[in-house]
C-alpha cells in the first residue's frame, strides 16, 4: 500500500510543478533574436576581445543591431565576415586585416647589454626594476611576456631575444600590445610596408652607443619619401596612415642603421622549424 | 613592546654605519637634476641652457597639485637640458649643472622664515615649492599628505623614525644629530594640520635615538617617543599606525581616514631646516653601506650628485661587488648605470657582493603558509601567487591584491623561492593599466 501512496504523491507533485513551469515558460518568456545564436556559432569563439566587445556573443548582438560590421572580427578574417554578412544580408564592411608589428629591431646581437638580469623571468618584472638588461631603455627586454600571453600561438622568441610575430597566425587581438611594458607592439594593416623598428626618443650618437640598429633621427627617410608620407616627430619618423598607397621602398634605402624597414608579410625571418604559410 | 601583527625579522646589519657621524660630501663638478624625482607630474622647467644658477635657486616649479619644485644644489651654470639615465631605468629630462669652481657655495638666501603668521594653506604651498617629498624612499610629495580633505581631521601626527630596512642608518643619524630641526619641523606641521598630539615611532634597535629624543622633547610640545619592537615592514605607513595607535587603515583608504598623518623623520628635519635657514630640499643624508664598499659612511649629499662620484668618495667598490642598490635590500632598486644621480628619495646605497647575491631556483608551493603568517596586510600570498602564475588577474582582485604594500616579506620567507611580490607587482601594474583604460573608455 505505502509504495503506491509515495508514487501517487511524487507523481502528483511533479504534475503540479510541470504545469507551473509550463505556464511560467509561456508567460515570462524573454524574446531573444534567434539569429544571435547562429551568428555566434559562425564566429571563431576565441572571446579575445579584439573587436572591442567582451566576447563573441556580445559582438554577435552588436552586428545584428547594426552597431558593428562583421569584418570587425579580425580573428575570423574575411571568410567569417562574408559568411555572417551573407546570413544577415548586410555589407561585410571593409576592415583591412591587421597584424602586430614590433617597434624594435635591437636583438641581443645588435643592442648593447648593460647589466645582468637574473630575477623573475618576465619583461614586466624586469621593467619594474631599472628596465631590464639592455642599455637602451626603449628596447625589447626579450623575456617573452608576449609569447606567453598570445592565445593564438603566433609569437615565438627568436634566438636574438626578439619576438617573431607570425603574421599568418596573428589575429590582432591586441593582448601583446597591452602586456608589453615598453609599448613596443603596434597593430598595423597587413598591407602597410614601412615599419619604423625603433622607439627611442634620443638622437645621433647617443642612441648608437646603445644599439646598432636604432633610429638616429637623421630624417633621410622623410626627405626621400613622397611629401608628407613620413614626418619626423620626437626624433622618430612617423608614417602617415592615410597615405599608405604612396609607400615606397626608396625611404628605407638611405637609412644608415636599418631602423626603418620594408616589410612584406613577415617582419622578421622566422625560425626554420616555424611553419609560415 | 608595541608593534604590528605579522611581519618578518631579517637581520638588521646596521652596525656597519650605525656609529658613523654624518659627513658632508664635497661638491662634484657635474650634477644631474632629473625633473621627475617624485611621484606625480614632472616639474616645469624654469631655466635654459647657459643660465647661471645659485645654490638653492628654484629651477623647476610644480606642474600641478601632485608635483613639486626643484632647486639647484650648487652654484654654477646650466650646461645642458637633456635626457639622462634615471635610477628607475628610464631616460628622464634632466638639468645638468656644472659647478662654479670659484664659488664659495654658500646658500644665497640664508635667513629664518617668518612662519607663525602664515595660514596652513600658505605653509603647504611653501613646502610644495621647497620641493619636499617623503625621504623614506617612496618620494611621495609631502604637501599632498598635509592637505587634509574637507570634512576630515588629522588628530595625530606620527613621525616615522622606524627605518626597518636592514643596513640603512640615515634616519637614525638624522635623529641623533639633527633633533633640533626635527622638533622645529614638527611645530610647523602641527600648525599646518592642527593636530592634538605627535608620536615619534622608533624601533628598539636604535636605543640611543629613543633615549635622546625622549630627553629633548621641548616642554611645551605635546608628544612622545614610542619605542617599537624591531620588525619588518614597520616603516610602512599603515603598519606604523597599527603599531603606535592600534588603528587599522581600512582597505583602499588612507591614513587620514583614521585621523593620522605620517611623515618620515628626514622629511621633518628638512622642513625644519627650511624654516630655520630658508634652505629648500637640495641635499639629504644617504647611507652608503654593504659588504661591497670600501668605506661605509653616512653622507650629506647634494641632490644630483652622480652615483659614481659617491662611490669614489667612499673608497670605491670591492672586487667582488655584484650589485648596487638604491635603498635597502628589501625594497631597493638595483642600478644599471653608474652615472645616475642621487635623488630626493634615495635613502641609501647598498653594495652587495657575490656572497649576498644568490640566484635561487623556484620550486612548487608546498602550502606551508609562511607567507600568510608574514603578510602584514593579511593577504594570502600563496593563493595570489597561484593565480598570478595562471595570469588570472581578475581573480587576484577578489583576493585584494591591490592592498599589497609590496614589502616583499612573502618572497623573503618562501622556502620554495617563489617570486611572489615580483608577480604581484606585475599583476598590480597590469590591473592599474586596465582600470585606467576602462575609465578612459567610459
Amino acid at each position: 500500500m505505502s509504495p503506491l501512496i509515495a508514487i501517487a504523491f511524487i507523481g502528483g507533485l511533479s504534475l503540479i510543478l510541470a504545469i507551473i513551469l509550463a505556464v511560467a515558460n509561456s508567460k515570462l518568456k524573454v524574446f531573444e533574436d534567434p539569429r544571435i545564436d547562429t551568428v555566434e556559432g559562425m564566429l571563431p569563439g576565441a572571446n579575445c576581445g579584439a573587436c572591442g566587445q567582451p566576447g563573441c556573443r556580445a559582438f554577435a548582438e552588436d552586428v545584428i543591431s547594426g552597431n558593428s560590421q562583421p569584418s570587425a572580427c579580425s580573428v575570423g578574417g574575411p571568410e567569417t565576415a562574408e559568411k555572417v554578412a551573407t546570413f544577415l544580408g548586410i555589407d561585410p564592411g571593409s576592415a583591412v586585416r591587421k597584424v602586430a608589428r614590433l617597434l624594435c629591431a635591437g636583438g641581443t646581437d645588435k643592442a648593447v647589454k648593460a647589466a645582468e638580469y637574473a630575477g623573475f623571468e618576465s619583461c614586466r618584472a624586469a621593467a619594474a626594476v631599472t628596465g631590464g638588461p639592455k642599455a637602451c631603455s626603449y628596447g625589447c627586454i626579450g623575456l617573452a611576456d608576449c609569447e606567453e600571453v598570445c592565445d593564438f600561438d603566433a609569437i615565438k622568441m627568436l634566438p636574438n631575444g626578439l619576438p617573431f610575430v607570425n603574421a599568418t597566425k596573428c589575429t590582432a587581438c591586441g593582448d601583446c600590445v597591452d602586456v608589453c611594458p615598453k609599448g613596443l607592439f603596434e597593430l598595423m594593416p597587413v598591407n602597410r610596408h614601412l615599419v619604423v623598428q625603433c622607439k627611442s626618443a634620443l638622437e645621433g650618437d647617443k642612441i648608437l652607443e646603445m644599439c646598432e640598429v636604432a633610429c638616429t633621427a637623421c630624417s633621410r627617410c622623410a626627405a626621400d619619401a613622397p611629401e608628407n608620407l613620413i614626418i619626423m616627430k620626437n626624433n622618430l619618423p612617423v608614417v602617415n596612415p592615410d597615405m599608405l598607397d604612396k609607400e615606397t621602398e626608396i625611404a628605407t634605402l638611405r637609412c644608415p642603421t636599418g631602423a626603418i624597414a620594408w616589410v612584406e608579410e613577415q617582419q622578421f625571418k622566422p625560425l626554420s622549424k616555424e611553419k609560415v604559410e | 613592546m608595541k608593534t604590528f601583527r605579522h611581519g618578518i625579522h631579517p637581520g638588521d646589519y646596521k652596525d656597519l654605519t650605525r656609529h658613523i657621524a654624518i659627513e658632508r660630501m664635497p661638491f662634484t663638478d657635474e650634477l644631474v637634476i632629473p625633473l621627475s624625482q617624485h611621484l606625480g607630474a614632472p616639474s616645469r622647467l624654469l631655466v635654459k641652457e647657459g643660465d647661471k644658477v645659485y645654490r638653492g635657486q628654484i629651477i623647476g616649479e610644480p606642474a600641478g597639485f601632485v608635483s613639486i619644485g626643484q632647486h639647484a644644489p650648487v652654484t654654477g651654470t646650466v650646461k645642458a637640458i637633456e635626457m639622462r639615465h634615471h635610477p628607475s631605468g628610464k631616460l628622464v629630462e634632466s638639468v645638468i649643472i656644472s659647478r662654479d669652481p670659484y664659488s664659495p657655495q654658500t646658500f644665497y638666501n640664508e635667513h629664518a622664515m617668518e612662519w607663525e603668521s602664515l595660514t596652513p594653506g600658505e605653509l603647504i604651498s611653501l613646502i610644495q615649492h621647497g620641493g619636499f617629498v617623503g625621504l623614506g624612499g617612496a618620494a611621495f610629495p609631502t604637501h599632498v599628505k598635509l592637505s587634509v580633505p574637507e570634512g576630515k581631521k588629522a588628530k595625530f601626527l606620527i613621525i616615522n623614525g622606524v627605518e626597518c630596512e636592514p643596513y640603512l642608518t640615515s634616519d637614525h643619524r638624522v635623529m641623533l644629530e639633527q633633533f633640533d630641526d626635527v622638533f622645529y619641523g614638527i611645530r610647523i606641521l602641527e600648525k599646518v594640520l592642527g593636530c592634538e598630539r605627535f608620536y615619534i615611532g622608533i624601533e628598539n634597535n636604535k636605543d640611543d635615538a629613543i633615549a635622546l629624543l625622549n630627553k629633548r622633547i621641548p616642554a611645551d610640545m605635546n608628544g612622545e617617543v614610542v619605542a617599537l619592537q624591531t620588525k619588518y615592514p614597520q616603516g610602512a605607513e599603515k603598519m606604523l599606525i597599527e603599531a603606535v595607535l592600534k588603528r587599522e587603515v581600512p582597505s583602499g583608504k588612507l591614513p587620514i581616514d583614521v585621523e593620522v598623518v605620517v611623515q618620515n623623520v628626514g622629511t621633518i628635519a628638512g622642513i625644519g631646516m627650511m624654516f630655520r635657514f630658508g634652505q629648500p630640499l637640495i641635499e639629504r643624508v644617504v647611507t652608503i653601506t654593504g659588504p661591497g664598499i670600501e668605506k661605509p659612511s653616512n653622507l650629506l649629499i647634494p641632490i644630483g650628485t652622480k652615483l659614481a662620484d659617491v662611490l669614489d668618495y667612499c673608497g670605491g667598490l670591492k672586487e667582488n661587488t655584484r650589485q648596487v642598490l638604491f635603498g635597502g635590500p628589501m625594497m631597493g632598486a638595483p642600478q644599471v648605470y653608474m652615472d645616475v644621480p642621487i635623488m630626493k628619495g634615495t635613502s641609501g646605497i647598498l653594495c652587495l657582493t657575490d656572497e649576498e647575491v644568490t640566484i635561487r631556483e623556484e620550486y612548487p608551493c608546498i602550502r606551508c603558509l609562511r607567507c600568510v603568517d608574514a603578510c602584514p596586510v593579511y593577504l594570502n600570498p600563496s593563493r595570489l601567487g597561484a593565480l598570478a602564475k595562471t595570469r588570472d588577474y581578475e581573480g587576484m582582485l577578489g583576493y585584494h591584491v591591490m592592498d599589497c604594500v609590496e614589502c616583499g616579506s612573502c618572497s623573503y620567507v618562501c622556502p620554495s623561492n617563489i617570486p611572489l611580490v615580483q608577480r604581484f607587482r606585475v599583476a598590480k601594474a597590469l590591473l592599474r593599466e586596465k582600470q585606467a583604460k576602462q575609465r578612459k573608455a567610459s
